[in-house]
């Protein structure tokens, strides 16, 4: 496997990215935990109005019934209408489109938005659910088996990092 | 040794008592609420959760708030709810508690909340369900109330942010509260340094002081310099008993006044488990006043109960 792309570079490449296709009205919701760190980078890189909405997605998991509650779930806070809104959701990496459903889910229980779209820095692939990210840092074929993610250092600085499972 | 509440990961299988339970559990159930309390803010109050488990309150002794309480909490999860109102049906025709239960685990039952009038009940049925079915104690005898003792916990830490630095003091009828057991040993757990315990002799059990706390009789020493009050319940029942006097000398010693909070921290807050009598154990000013949350303590039990339900189920 190639080595993993830097972060901070792909980070800025996605902003890039999203900023003509965004209209003024969009909000962003970042993911926890990796997808929320992503998404205050670029909530700022972008000057959006809205404030941003964090989420965690831990009370819409599909696999609860086989994992139950582990982690401790973060506050979801969407500071913003949902309703008749068009959403940008922020994930670190796209892998089976299982949390982006689950995210889905839990927006809805917030308001009918107008649109959603999905931003991510990586998308390693091995899609169990017909989602796609209108918007990608890059893409990277990652071996099942390995975890992907996305770690913030001391100073605030992303990185990626692979694990085994 | 071996705890009746855990499985063999050492997760929550049962919640049945505060006692013994370990530290990190308490963590998590009071941060997993948090979570809770930001859903029950919302437009739709519900997560999918336990969509499709069956939680069955089976109640042997009346007792609407707790039961509400419950049943919004489970289908705040998505679950099914089924009350059963035990002390007036099978009972009565003689059936057995554990010929009720099977019963009802035919039924596909997945939770049970347990409230009994016998201390241990809810262990009883805990050791006889099969082992995806959980149970959780809403109340057994003079034993325990988890639920109640967790809502308490997370009340405090809620307002006073940690525990470590807080005097707490539990007022009124400690002999007949598994209220204020339940929280006594979760503040302990926590790491609590002073917990004090105030009432009259005849209403504080004599072994009291092995759960590490300091017992006032006189009111206005045990509140000096108090971050947290917390005022228990007087069961009318109690009078008859020749504990006390009279319900009016109760309150001159033992009722929460303004003039007797002033001797607690000013920014002290006053709790109240519910349903209060006013001019008994609490007086009107101090129940509606600024430092009362006995209000906000019904609302986050929702979402106390949401947490040990939902971590329950998935172990």
């Amino acid at each position: 496997m190639r080595p993993l792309p830097d972060a901070e570079a792909l980070c800025a490449e996605l902003a890039s990215r999203i900023r003509p296709r965004l209209n003024p009205g969009t909000a962003m919701i970042g993911l926890y935990t990796g997808g929320a760190w992503l998404a205050e980078r670029l909530h700022a890189l972008l000057a959006m109005p809205q404030p941003l909405g964090l989420m965690d997605i831990a009370f819409y998991r599909d696999d609860y019934h086989k994992r139950g509650l582990h982690h401790d779930p973060k506050r979801t806070r969407i500071p913003f209408e949902v309703e008749g809104r068009d959403l940008l959701l922020v994930d670190d990496v796209l892998y089976t489109g299982r949390t982006v459903r689950a995210a889905m889910n839990e927006v809805f229980d917030y308001g009918r938005p107008r649109s959603i779209a999905l931003a991510v820095l990586v998308d390693r692939g091995g899609r169990q659910l017909p989602i796609y990210a209108q918007h990608v840092g890059a893409e990277l074929g990652v071996p099942a088996g390995m975890r992907l993610r996305l770690k913030r250092g001391e100073g605030g600085s992303l990185g990626l990092e692979l694990e085994h499972e | 040794m071996n705890n009746p509440q855990l499985n063999h990961r050492g997760e929550l299988q049962h919640l049945l008592s505060i006692e013994g339970l370990p530290r990190d559990i308490l963590l998590q159930i009071l941060d997993i609420a948090e979570s809770f309390c930001g859903v029950t803010e919302r437009e739709v109050k519900k997560v999918p959760l336990l969509r499709g488990k069956s939680v069955f309150n089976l109640f042997f002794e009346p007792s609407t708030r707790t039961r509400t309480t419950f049943e919004i909490a489970a289908k705040r999860l998505s679950a099914d709810v089924i009350n059963l109102n035990i002390a007036a049906s099978s009972q009565t025709k003689g059936e057995s508690l554990l010929d009720t239960v099977a019963n009802l685990s035919a039924m596909q039952a997945d939770l049970f909340i347990v409230r009994h009038a016998q201390s241990g009940a809810p262990y009883l049925i805990a050791r006889h369900v099969k082992p995806h079915e959980h149970v959780i104690n809403a109340g057994d005898g003079r034993h325990a109330h988890p639920t109640k003792g967790l809502l308490d916990l997370y009340t405090i830490r809620h307002y006073k942010k940690e525990f470590t630095r807080l005097t707490v003091a539990v007022v009124g009828d400690i002999l007949h509260s598994r209220v204020a057991r339940s929280l006594i040993h979760g503040l302990t757990t926590l790491g609590a340094p002073e917990v004090r315990v105030i009432g009259p002799q005849t209403l504080i059990p004599a072994q009291v002081g092995a759960l590490g706390v300091r017992v006032f009789h006189d009111m206005r020493a045990g509140l000096a310099g108090c971050d947290v009050v917390v005022m228990l319940r007087l069961q009318s029942e109690r009078m008859r008993g020749a504990l006390l006097p009279s319900a009016q000398e109760f309150n001159k010693h033992y009722g929460l006044s303004s003039e007797k909070l002033s001797l607690a921290k000013p920014d002290a807050i006053v709790m109240h488990p519910g349903p209060i009598n006013r001019g008994v154990e609490i007086d009107s000013s101090v129940a509606d006043g600024p430092h009362s949350v006995i209000l906000p303590q019904v609302t986050f039990g929702i979402a106390v109960r949401m947490a040990v339900m939902s971590i329950i189920a998935g172990n």
